[in-house]
Parts: C-alpha cells; sequence; structure tokens
C-alpha cells in the first residue's frame, strides 16, 4: 500500500456494470517525504468519506478490485483508508 | 518476500473494515545491501517494532493467506522479524 494525496474528484455519469455509487478521486502518489512521485492515479474511494486534500493510503490492481462492494468491479486502484498521522 | 524496515506507523481511524484493529507499519524496503529502496505500507502479523529488519510479503493473495481470507483489499504484510542475514 502506498500513500497518496487526494487531489480532485473525477464525475463520470456513464459507467460499467458495478461502478454506481462508486466515487472516483484524482490521487497523487506521494513518497516517504510525502513528496509527490510519479503521475496521479484516478481510485476508486472505498471508504467512502475521503475527500480532497486528506492524506490517504491506497492499493492497487486486484487489491483495488477487493476493496469496493461488490467485489471485483472494474478499478485499479482504490483508496482504503484515510490518514490521521504517519510517525516515521 | 522482500526486506524491510520498520520507520515508523500509520494511524488511520477511518479506513475499510478489514483493516479494522490491525496495525499498518510503514516499511522502507531495502535492497540485499541494506540501502532503502522505496517503502510499502504493511499489516503487521508478528508484532514487529520500529527500527526492526523484518520479511515482508508484497503480493496480495499470500497476504490474504495469512489472515485466512480468500478475500481483502490488502497486498503487503509483515510476516517475520530478521535475526540476521549471511551472504557468502
Amino acid at each position: 500500500m502506498q500513500l497518496g494525496r487526494v487531489t480532485g474528484t473525477v464525475v463520470a455519469t456513464i459507467k460499467s456494470e458495478g461502478l454506481e455509487g462508486v466515487k472516483f478521486l484524482v490521487v497523487q502518489p506521494l513518497n516517504k517525504q510525502q513528496e509527490p512521485v510519479g503521475r496521479p492515479v484516478i481510485a476508486a474511494d472505498a471508504v467512502y468519506m475521503a475527500g480532497p486534500g486528506e492524506l490517504v493510503y491506497f492499493v492497487a490492481s486486484r487489491e483495488a478490485a477487493e476493496a469496493l462492494d461488490p467485489r471485483f468491479v472494474p478499478v485499479d486502484h482504490a483508496i482504503v483508508g484515510i490518514v490521521d498521522q504517519v510517525m516515521i | 518476500m522482500k526486506i524491510g524496515r520498520v520507520s515508523g506507523n500509520v494511524v488511520s481511524t477511518i479506513n475499510h473494515p478489514f483493516f479494522d484493529g490491525r496495525a499498518l507499519m510503514f516499511c522502507d524496503i531495502l535492497d540485499v545491501n541494506g540501502e532503502p529502496n522505496g517503502y510499502t505500507i504493511a499489516v503487521d502479523t508478528v508484532g514487529a517494532g520500529v527500527g526492526e529488519a523484518v520479511l515482508i510479503i508484497d503480493e496480495g493473495t499470500s497476504a490474504r493467506q495469512i489472515f485466512g481470507l480468500t478475500t481483502g483489499p490488502i497486498r503487503a504484510a509483515i510476516v517475520g522479524i530478521i535475526d540476521s542475514i549471511d551472504t557468502v
């Protein structure tokens, strides 16, 4: 799992089956120092509470498809937690 | 499996139900020379503490198996605390 910063929202009216009601957010992956690294990704919000500006952790690939209910919907990144604090 | 070093922990109140009651550790991934090369956030299963060298499973299906589950949005888990590494 990786840290990320939510930087925006994505609105899509016409979506694949199973994605109704799923919120999509733009997430910028972060490194250990919480600096941006790589390109932003579009992630499904599996905690239903994440919003722009928040520090989150997310999973990719099959794990992302596991995060939503119903499972195995077509997503490749999913936010699975909102970070309160990283103690390093 | 990968070698890592626990460098901190991640506190999250709002998360996917899978992570309820599970400890999230911030781990540097180490190369064979012990140099940090990236990081991952892993679920602890062995009671690892900050500063310890650990074995990390960084593969979803294997990680789920450790928890006796076939589903769950997890990819990385700490599965051992390393006492020593000897290379020829």
